[in-house]
């Protein structure tokens, strides 16, 4: 079985002692950063990015995928006790984690999400190992078009999921794609857009972008809100297991979830959010039991449910990034980033050329996973002690960790003129209720599509239509427009509407 | 004319702006044709695009009814411009600001600096606090980016370390 022995490398690889270490630091980094209110996984990457420059290929990007699941994890966590979602993707475990929280059952809800994520984690991991080598068969069949046509459909499904308004974020992206302008223009090699400043001529910098937006833009808007918002709730913690009742509950939820999930997160544009949000319409429309807490008042299914499917989404959304090289959202844009740090091109030759990094980055993945249910079981204690510091000291620590971790990246003072110069960029968009994350992938995205776009029209001589007579392309923008249709509908956008009202 | 939603309106304009701003740039490049793209071709197109999008969200921001008007409230002036501004003096610190004669002041004096600013953007300033979370900080950072990941920092203000 090729699958067993492409295992058998990964782990080999992941299990040296080193890159044991490099996953644990991940991902208790990662649930450190996480867990702070008010900090996403985006914000926890970007942040924490700098710190595996030193580091060789594998053990850094084994520790980024730590510090991604530490994140997600750490912001379930500050979803159930403090009714603050890190990220878009806990935006349902709030409402029932939250309020078993105020019953004194944090600890069962926090177990729920733990063992739930780590179950659809281990699934999650399977699935991407066996669909990796297929996929990436029929990646060698994509021309230029191809690639065109499936980031236009990746693009749009980015947006379709996102929260709010659908022109909004398009209008997002494109601005993305636009600031990816930026910089030499790998063709003729006229600078563009860099106004003569030497620094620009390279481009724009996505840590820069990342930080100025999310990690200061938050802080601004955070600290322009009242005290009283922000409140942190401290009640003690109390039994940290679920009962036998809640299991029995929270298996065929979980079960539900993480095949949801799954499936979601090898879409384009799915992963997490989308699975989450679908995961907990899916255990709303099931029947309760009799004597069952009804949703929204602290119902586990409400807890384990959304988590499982956002932990699988998270892990197979790896699927269209290491296939393909195409990131599905905003946090897999950061990671091609790193990984084009490291000299990696995502891509489908990744698996061939270097087997080791490939299959060792999954097998860490499941070393993540447990590690985050060893590591935070035991220490669920000490995170909830981390949410009670209070804000005044936490706003300024994480001015400075940003501040640190953009000089760092190019020892370059520019960039922390740059990342200011974003950060009121980024509060400008959470005022003007714009979404920043589809801005990211855009930017990442920019400078492929244009090389992608240009191969296929000169292979095609200047004919537009070699997009819709190649039959793969077609298929997917025809995806893409079906997608778009499908939301558009009124029945399915008041729905729509109504499920990101939901928090 | 009534805005039906502030929000959508001021967005709208933004995208607007910049696309303009985005496709005028882009006609001082080569443009070329679909089949010879030149560096200006792209970033044209998406330029218009942007324009075409934000000219539809301002059309929409006037016509469409919204519940409370989408208001875009006030600015948070006070934490928006002590975090870019600490942010700013840090990278002064760092890089020393050659037009004003400024020497480089390395990495702890940088901590304490973006530490002090930052917590102005606080609502209440505690100057015995800051004192205490900024050695803190620089103790920590000292010894995780400096020692432990081996990041190349200026430590040390430029006339000790001369």
């Amino acid at each position: 079985m090729d699958l067993f022995n492409n295992l058998a490398l990964g782990f080999g690889v992941a299990f040296t002692l080193q890159n044991l270490m490099y996953a644990f630091i991940g991902c208790l980094l990662g649930t450190v950063i996480g867990v702070l209110p008010g900090i996403g996984p985006l914000a926890t990457i970007a942040m924490l990015l700098p710190a595996t420059y030193a580091l060789p290929p594998v053990a850094a990007l084994i520790m980024l995928a730590g510090i991604y699941y530490g994140a997600q994890y750490g912001g379930s966590t500050t979803a159930i006790l403090v009714n603050l979602p890190g990220e878009s993707s806990s935006v349902v475990t709030v409402i029932d984690g939250y309020q078993m929280a105020r019953n004194g059952r944090a600890g069962p809800a926090l177990a729920a999400a733990g063992l739930g994520s780590f179950f659809a984690g281990c699934v999650g991991t399977l699935i991407l190992a066996a669909f990796a080598a297929p996929l990436t068969e029929l990646a060698f069949k994509f021309g230029p078009a191809e690639y065109f046509s499936l980031m236009i459909l990746g693009l749009i499904g980015a947006v379709v999921l996102a929260s709010g308004s659908l022109i909004k974020a398009i209008a997002m992206i494109v601005l993305g794609l636009l600031l990816g302008m930026a910089g030499t223009d790998v063709n003729s090699g006229v600078a563009r857009y860099s106004f003569d400043i030497p620094e620009l001529t390279d481009g724009i910098g996505f840590i820069v972008i990342a930080m100025g937006v999310f990690g200061y833009g938050e802080i601004i808007s955070n600290l322009g809100k009242h005290e009283s918002e922000r409140q942190v709730f401290t009640a003690n913690v109390t039994g940290l297991l679920p009962t036998k009742e809640d299991f029995r509950r929270m298996v065929p939820a979980v079960l539900r979830g993480t095949a949801l999930g799954s499936l979601l997160g090898i879409l384009p544009g799915g992963g997490a959010v989308m699975a989450a949000f679908a995961a907990y319409t899916l255990e709303k429309k099931t029947r309760l039991e009799p004597g069952e807490v009804p949703f929204g008042k602290g119902n586990i299914r409400g807890v384990a449910a959304p988590e499982a499917a956002n932990n699988a989404g998270a892990q197979t959304s790896f699927i269209p990034l290491l296939t393909l090289g195409i990131p599905p959202n905003a946090v897999m844009a950061l990671m091609v980033g790193a990984m084009t740090i490291h000299n990696i091109q995502p891509g489908p030759q990744v698996m061939t050329s270097n087997p080791e990094l490939f299959w060792g980055l999954i097998a860490s993945m499941w070393i993540g996973n447990l590690m985050l249910i060893i590591l935070n079981l035991p220490l669920i204690g000490i995170w909830i002690k981390l949410l009670s510091v209070p804000y005044r000291w936490l706003f300024p620590s994480i001015v400075l960790f940003c501040s640190i971790g953009v000089y760092s990246t190019n020892n370059s003072t520019f960039d922390i003129w740059m990342v200011g110069i974003f950060g009121f960029i980024g509060y400008m968009f959470i005022k003007l209720g714009t979404e920043p994350a589809p801005l990211l992938l855009g930017f990442i995205l920019g400078p492929m599509m244009e090389e992608y776009l240009r191969r296929a029209l000169l292979l095609s001589r200047g004919d537009w239509s070699v997009f819709v007579t190649r039959p793969l392309s077609a298929g997917l923008l025809a995806a893409a427009v079906l997608l778009l249709v499908i939301v558009l509908m009124p029945s399915v956008k008041s729905k729509r509407e109504e499920a990101f009202v939901e928090d | 004319m009534n805005i039906k939603s502030q929000k959508d309106f001021f967005s709208g304009l933004m995208f607007m702006v910049v696309g303009v701003a985005f496709a005028w740039g882009a006609t001082g490049y080569t443009i070329g044709s679909g089949a010879r793209m030149g560096p200006g071709y792209f970033p044209l197109a998406l330029g218009v695009l942007l324009t075409v999008l934000g000219g539809v969200i301002t059309f929409k921001a006037l016509v469409v009814e919204t519940v409370d008007g989408d208001k875009i409230g006030a600015f948070a002036w006070k934490p928006l411009v002590f975090i870019i501004l600490a942010n700013l003096v840090f990278g002064a610190m760092i890089g020393g600001l050659p037009s004003v004669h400024l020497p480089p002041m390395g990495l702890i004096v940088g901590i304490y600096a973006l530490t002090f600013i930052a917590s102005l953007a606080g609502d209440r300033f505690n100057f015995k606090e800051a004192v205490v979370l900024a050695t803190i900080l620089a103790i920590m950072s000292y010894f995780a980016f400096i020692k432990l990941l081996n990041l190349q920092f200026p430590v040390w203000p430029a006339f000790l370390t001369a």
